[in-house]
């Protein structure tokens, strides 16, 4: 009973540990979203940021100046998208691919020339990565059951980047429903003209909602190359970026859905790990591919008719013209 | 479509043209050096994944050109439709031999070689039936074998793990090969074997491997294995974060977090690759099977500076009398190859 108990929670920290850029990621996601910009070039803005925030690193010593280097780079290409997009008006969904091909061609050829490897980074150092963090009072928790491993395994021994994804999500929360800018960012992205005949600009407040997601996506890229891993590997986002994606649909474009709906994915992906090769009985095991291709097929049921019709704000993927 | 038929048209006049015209040299003088056109296209892991493709530009493409001077052309497709496509364009611009890097690329190699007979093709990790075809193999079963061996003497919690790349009889012939060793040193211990995932995606993938890696650690693993290409870079680190040994696999890669790689798996492929291409300059290239074992020294187990403090005498003892064993035949390593199955 305790190892299955103890193999739970190890299975719940090592989902914490997956769903991380996945929040990142799809809250930067749910402001782009929000305000009418369908953000595809996520993944595009993941990748870049985990290279520069490597590069950064290992360059200056420090992951502090990575994370700066990583929000700037994924900001930049964030303003490349409103760029685009917003002042434009030109296709969003295309603008977003074009982001992604560029991330993904430009870090091979900068490695290329920064370091002469193409594809990679040297690998950093402990002292210029995100370390875990052992939360105070350990020992003392551990005399108490079960909340004594539930402290040490799963909510002790994480990066500062960690902690920080689980509070950005309230935050996002306060901003989107409980701030002016929006109760603004919300109307941009349901009707942009009622906005507009306001006396507010649209285009302003689509580029405020696509920087707030650059710095979003650049803490999510950070993490992955100067956390959670220790340097930067070609396409070493994996797709995180389309499974936030997913995920923002899934939690139907608010805050604490959307997190429940990452830690749903990251779970899967963690407990797939964990499901290999073992025998369970009557079945027999279970191939890798089936639990490889359980989160898909949990997505696609899922989204059939358990979670009811996920509505996109209305003004998604429509460049505001102004009417003269 | 008559646009389209010309230039093939006109390009097989040339292509016998051309053969006529290397037919009369071959008559009249043995082909210099620098009259072969080298070429070399990496999977889609890259040509610096720390590994298998790393090695042949390492120990291949890079010492052949400084010790010879001929360029060998290089390139990276990133996606498998191009495979073909830069195999069959590399044929066509008169480079041979071509050398094709990893199982991967075995179905583009055929279709290329069947349609450029005349371009001398190596594909390594692959098997490809033509006669224009070399085909490198190594006995990954046998090296794994002997670092199988060491990663038993290394464990103290009694219990080792394997991570492979993609899922294929390829990798499942390492981690067979690793158990046997495991079994052979104490047939009680434990293994815990993974695969990353079933795409080729699962080469590139450090995030998952160190994932699995630490999963493997929280059930008792002391020492890990990785057979995984570019993803072996997350196991390798996380074994160091979490202090456990690892092993590397294809290049050595000893060096990349020393203190806790306790060896790696090598496979000469840089050195197969090095020799196709000297082969070709000197004429002696010929299609067919090159199979390199530990008998051939195509396989072993790394010993350098970085992990010397690692690797005990015993530890060295019993992998040479391992070695010993298998060329002279009194240990027999199972290839799962040979039947899809393993017997541990």
């Amino acid at each position: 009973m305790s190892d299955i108990f103890i193999n739970t929670v190890l299975t719940l920290d090592a989902s914490v540990r997956v769903c991380i850029p996945l929040i990142f990621a799809s809250m930067a996601g749910l402001f782009a979203e929000r305000s009418g910009v369908v953000d595809i070039g996520l993944e595009g803005k993941l990748l870049m940021s985990a290279f520069i925030a490597a590069s950064a690193a290992v360059v200056f010593g420090s992951p502090w100046i990575g994370l700066l280097a990583g929000i700037f780079a994924s900001s930049v290409l964030a303003m490349v998208h409103g760029f685009a997009s917003i002042t434009y008006k030109g296709n969003q969904i295309v603008s977003g691919v074009a982001i992604n091909i560029l991330a993904a061609g430009l870090t091979m050829i900068l490695s290329l020339a920064w370091f002469r490897k193409a594809g990679i980074t040297p690998t950093l150092k402990n002292d210029q990565r995100f370390l875990s963090i052992d939360l105070p009072g350990i020992e003392l928790m551990d005399h108490v059951p079960i909340l004594g491993v539930i402290y040490r395994e799963l909510i002790s021994g994480h990066n500062i980047l960690v902690y920080l994804a689980f509070a950005i999500v309230p935050m996002v929360w306060w901003v989107v429903f409980k701030t002016r800018f929006g109760l603004r960012l919300r109307a941009v992205g349901e009707n942009p003209k009622a906005v507009d005949t306001a006396g507010i600009s649209v285009e302003s407040l689509r580029y405020k909602a696509l920087l707030i997601g650059g710095i979003l996506c650049g803490i999510g890229g950070v993490y992955l190359s100067t956390a959670y891993n220790a340097q930067f590997v070609k396409d070493m986002t994996a797709g995180s970026g389309f499974i936030a994606l997913a995920a923002l649909i899934f939690g139907k474009w608010h805050p604490y859905k959307v997190l429940a709906a990452c830690f749903l994915f990251a779970f899967l992906d963690a407990i797939s790990i964990r499901l290999q090769g073992i025998i369970i009985p009557g079945i027999g095991e279970i191939p890798v591919q089936l639990i490889e291709a359980t989160p898909y097929i949990l997505t696609i049921i899922l989204l059939a008719g358990f979670i009811g019709k996920a509505v996109p704000p209305k003004a998604s993927a429509q460049p505001y013209i102004k009417e003269l | 479509m008559k646009n389209m038929k010309r230039p093939h048209f006109v390009g097989l006049i040339k292509k016998t043209g051309l053969a006529v015209i290397a037919s009369t040299f071959l008559l009249a003088a043995p082909i210099a050096q620098a009259d072969i056109k080298p070429a070399v296209v990496y999977d889609t892991a890259g040509k610096n994944d720390k590994s298998f493709n790393e090695a042949v530009y390492v120990n291949g493409v890079m010492k052949f050109m400084n010790d010879t001077g001929i360029a060998v052309t290089e390139l990276e497709p990133t996606n498998e439709a191009m495979m073909e496509q830069s195999l069959k364009k590399f044929a066509q611009r008169g480079y041979s031999p071509v050398i094709a890097v990893g199982f991967t690329m075995a179905n583009a190699v055929a279709a290329a070689a069947a349609e450029y007979p005349d371009t001398q093709f190596t594909i390594i990790d692959g098997v490809v039936d033509a006669p224009n075809v070399q085909n490198v193999l190594f006995k990954e079963h046998e090296g794994s074998f002997l670092v199988g061996i060491m990663a038993a003497m290394a464990s103290n919690s009694g219990t080792v793990g394997f991570v492979g790349g993609m899922d294929i009889p390829l990798i499942s012939r390492f981690e067979c090969g690793y158990k046997q060793g495991v079994a052979h040193h104490d047939s009680s211990m434990n293994v815990l074997a993974q695969m990353t995932g079933s795409t080729p995606a699962a080469w590139g993938n450090p995030t998952k491997g160190g994932e699995i890696t630490r999963s493997q650690v929280e059930n008792g693993a002391d020492v890990v294995y990785a057979a995984a290409g570019g993803t072996g870079i997350g196991v390798y680190q996380t074994a160091a974060d979490m202090g456990v040994l690892a092993i590397g696999v294809d290049s050595n890669q000893n060096y990349m977090q020393p203190g806790t790689m306790l060896t790696s798996m090598y496979k000469k492929v840089g050195l197969a690759a090095y020799e196709s291409f000297a082969a070709a300059a000197d004429g002696s290239w010929a299609g067919g099977f090159k199979i390199n074992g530990v008998a051939e020294d195509g396989v072993g187990a790394a010993m350098d500076e970085y992990n010397a403090d690692l690797v005990s005498a015993d530890m060295l003892a019993a992998v040479n009398a391992a070695r010993a064993g298998i060329i002279d035949g009194s240990i027999v390593v199972h290839d799962y190859m040979s039947d899809n199955s393993c017997p541990l």
